[in-house]
């Protein structure tokens, strides 16, 4: 029986727009781009030029630091632009989609013969080494550093977010092949959702822990911070869990196979459903005809810790989901802080929120449906509410006293508060519920790549 | 009404951006325009959607819970004074007397306070903040009402200035601001501010209730009274001569600082606190907590005076314990931060409180020294609280 581990702290967040089980295929759209920016940390180097011919899994760009890393293309056809920014770095490189998807052709790699060494080379050479991250810093794995263990989180309590059962379900061959290659470098550690009935429960060669709560607990971050949490000098790789099955293809059949399904969520969606595409997709065709008019945003990602983008904008390689909403930055609400606004989502008790999510209440006169858009609510301050963070992180650790550590750059106060165990994913909620409006995602951010910059 | 406002704002917006001619009154424009609309900012990147609660409506939950506590502040106010003078008069009058005592009070302490902040946002190039909403409207509440308006804008700007703004603004202040104005008062005009002549009004306000003031009469407060008592039996009176128990001053009617005399209106104002979830239950409670416990031991075996022998559930009506618990204490800025430290901070004011009151014969009210002893201890606890946590993760790494 697998270990079982509950918490109360989290938050569900009530928002409409969830995706039903039904994947439509729409076709491939035409472009495709490999964007540097969403590969956090690293420096690329081109290896293609303008008209190059590249399959899917021709390597498109390595890393200045490890030149074995490389960054594949997902679909083959041509280099179509790439395109440069100031002090010529490069934003993204376009590739026109063939339309044939014609393979690179590795040798089928041999599991049973290959070392720890050997499948990290493998790995960074078939382009998958990206999708293998690391904790401390929340980056691409340092492929020179052996983890102490591989984390995977097969379930995802972000708002609105994919049912990894529903996507991975028909595919766990793939899957169960990802994790054996990872358990050849470091014990994997299987994050599953608490009640047995995934198809994860019955994975091999991994230590399966259950997990029960609300969000963030499918967070990697906060299921390592109860597992086995990252002390100083310690590494451990977090993989997400359709990215093992990038993995997996490779080792069952020796191609670089980067479609996945992603799920299209959020209030400002028609229909809500799943959409199978490839990594790097454009876009705008993917999107085209299916949102509600009107100013919207639109986050690769959940809208809790995804990255805004445009209909212009590429699939980042990392997503599973794009969420769509009302942007509200035209909306201007008279005296909000004296009325009522009782479509209006909180935590805090200075809204009716609290009546409307009373169970005897929801039986009654059913769910409150919540008006969400992007705007603060509110304008910036110092911190001022005490203990607003600690209910939604489910982490030992002070995160308030390590945030005002990370706003004053001390990196000795950060180590001592626990910065190794986190990413910004994991303080998402603290950024939601904040009544002082700080970025704490960005403060994170900033404050790991200070630390990595000043500590390796 | 509220898009014609918009088109208003939008209109005169310009005018305040930069190169605008009222570019320096920016700080005051966006004030005004965060307090009509809500601010349409969108996130950048982060987390795009937000919970709707922000600073400003929080800090007006404490205004609304500040509501009874002044209504029926005002309607003392006015009670006591024709009571002093021996006038019958009706509900209204009492209250329309205590009404106008106290409009200046508030007027004085918001344009004071309002109006350095307004200038320090300027000058610093920072939006307003809206924490003085909630000192200014304290300050009023904490003082006696005989208190000169003069010394009021003073005590205002002071704690203002030195308590609030020299550490940085809302949320970096060390010492709860109303309560270092309150302390500024008594410690800068103690000839004035002690004695018993400034807790009821006796003179006309705005030439309402004109009048001689009783033979019987004694302005003294309950506390007062208790600590200038000889004999270890004190029995309280009001100030024309008539007993006081528990339940006057769970109701109020009695002599004391504008606000704190009702129990009741500031339990109702500790209810909405705890609704609304602004305030901390944990230092509420443990405020009581740590006050009645101190008390029993007093007058179990304390020394053989009024002070010691004032029984417990009195300390808790009579004097600002009770506000000072809820309104005072719970301020989350001054307050510890952890939640483990909370409890620790809480009950230490309930404690030094009683303390202060029982075994400091110069000074019969201990709430606000023992709030602001704490808010200096409150890093401190907080400090061994998390360095718990650190000494753990340090062990953690060890053994591993």
């Amino acid at each position: 029986m697998a270990n079982l581990i509950k918490t109360k702290r989290g938050l569900d967040i009530p928002i409409n727009g969830k995706a039903v089980e039904k994947v439509e295929t729409s076709g491939l759209p035409g472009e495709f781009a490999l964007i540097p920016d969403y590969y956090h940390g690293i420096t690329p180097k081109l290896l293609v030029k303008e008209g190059d011919e590249v399959q899917a899994g021709s390597p498109v760009f390595f890393d200045k630091q490890f030149p074995e890393m490389h960054f594949v293309s997902p679909v083959s056809g041509r280099i179509k632009s790439i395109n440069r920014g100031e002090r010529r770095k490069i934003m993204s490189i376009v590739i026109e989609n063939d339309g044939k998807m014609t393979s690179r052709a590795f040798d089928k790699p041999d599991l049973s013969k290959q070392t720890a060494g050997d499948v990290i080379l493998q790995l960074q050479q078939a382009g998958l080494w990206a999708y293998v991250k690391q904790r401390p810093y929340d980056v691409i794995a340092n492929p020179g550093v052996l983890p102490k263990a591989i984390f995977v989180s097969t379930f995802d309590t972000a708002p609105l977010a994919p049912d990894n059962d529903y996507v991975i379900g028909g595919q766990m061959a793939d899957f169960q092949k990802g994790i054996d290659v990872l358990a050849k470098v470091a014990r994997v550690n299987l994050g599953v959702k608490a009640g047995g009935k995934t198809p994860f429960s019955s994975v091999k060669n991994a230590e399966i822990t259950e997990f029960d709560g609300p969000h963030p607990v499918g967070n990697v971050g906060i299921q390592i911070n109860h597992v086995n949490p990252v002390n100083k000098g310690e590494v451990v790789w977090t993989i997400n869990p359709q990215d093992v099955l990038f993995i997996g293809r490779f080792y069952n059949r020796g191609v670089v196979d980067l479609s996945r399904t992603i799920a299209l969520t959020g209030p400002s969606v028609k229909a809500p459903r799943y959409y199978s595409t490839v990594v790097g997709a454009a876009l705008g065709s993917l999107l085209q005809g299916k949102l509600i008019d009107g100013l919207n945003r639109i986050v690769m990602g959940n809208v809790l810790s995804g990255v805004q983008t445009d209909l212009q904008g590429w699939l980042d390689p990392y997503t599973t989901q794009i969420s769509v909403l009302e942007d509200g930055a035209e909306t201007h609400e008279l005296l909000g802080w004296g009325m009522p606004r009782f479509h209006k989502y909180s935590v805090s008790g200075t809204f009716m929120t609290g009546v409307f999510e009373n169970k005897l209440i929801r039986k009654i006169f059913g769910n409150m449906k919540y008006q969400w858009d992007t705007r603060l609510m509110g304008g910036r301050r110092a911190i001022i509410m005490s203990g607003e963070y600690d209910k939604v992180l489910p982490m030992d650790l002070y995160p308030e006293f390590l945030f005002k550590a990370m706003i004053t750059g001390n990196i000795d106060k950060m180590e001592a508060l626990g910065a190794y165990e986190i990413a910004p994913e994991d303080v998402a909620l603290c950024e939601f519920v904040c009544t002082s409006k700080l970025p704490l995602q960005q403060i994170v951010r900033n404050s790991l790549d200070l630390m990595k910059k000043e500590l390796e | 009404m509220a898009s014609k406002l918009r088109q208003y704002v939008d209109k005169l917006k310009p005018h305040f951006e930069k190169g605008g001619k009222l570019e320096k009154l920016h700080s005051v424009f966006d004030g005004f325009e965060t307090f009509l609309f809500v601010p349409s900012t969108t996130s950048k990147n982060g987390t795009h959607i937000h919970d709707a609660v922000d600073s400003k409506r929080t800090m007006i939950m404490v205004v609304i819970a500040l509501v009874p506590a002044l209504l029926f502040g005002m309607f003392n106010v006015g009670y006591q004074h024709y009571l002093a003078i021996g006038q019958e008069v009706g509900f209204w009058d009492k209250f329309l007397f205590g009404f106008l005592a106290i409009l200046p009070v508030i007027v004085v302490s918001y344009v004071v306070g309002l109006g350095i902040e307004f200038i320090i946002a300027q000058i610093k190039g920072h939006e307003i903040q809206e924490g003085f909403l909630v000192s200014g409207f304290l300050i009023p509440l904490i003082v006696p009402v005989d208190t000169p308006l003069w010394m009021i804008a003073v005590a205002t700007a002071f704690s203002v200035i030195f308590a609030k703004e020299a550490f940085g603004g809302t949320g970096m202040n060390i010492f709860n601001v109303a309560l270092i104005a309150r302390a500024f008062l008594f410690f800068a005009y103690p000839t004035f501010m002690s004695g018993d002549a400034v807790w009821v009004r006796t003179g006309t306000t705005f030439g309402l209730g004109a009048g001689h003031v009783i033979d019987s009469y004694s302005g003294a407060t309950v506390l007062g009274q208790v600590a200038t008592a000889t004999n270890p039996n004190v029995s309280l009176t009001g100030i024309t001569g008539s007993p006081l128990g528990f339940l006057d001053g769970f109701f109020g009617l009695i002599p004391g600082s504008v606000g704190e005399t009702s129990a009741l209106a500031i339990l109702i104002g500790a209810a909405i606190l705890l609704f609304t979830r602004v305030a901390s239950w944990k230092v509420m409670t443990s405020v009581f907590a740590g006050g009645t416990l101190m008390a029993l031991v007093f007058n179990w075996i304390g020394p053989d005076t009024a002070a010691a022998h004032f029984p417990w559930y009195n300390h808790l009506v009579f004097g600002g314990f009770a506000f000072g618990a809820v309104f005072m204490a719970t301020d989350p800025v001054t307050a510890a931060r952890t939640e483990k430290g909370k409890w620790i901070y809480g009950f230490l004011i309930g404690v030094l409180a009683i303390i202060i009151r029982v075994l400091n014969p110069g000074y019969p009210e201990g709430m606000m020294l023992a709030i602001l002893m704490m808010n200096i201890f409150a890093p401190l606890i907080d400090y061994y609280v998390v360095d718990a946590n650190i000494k753990q993760r340090l062990k953690r790494s060890k053994t591993n």
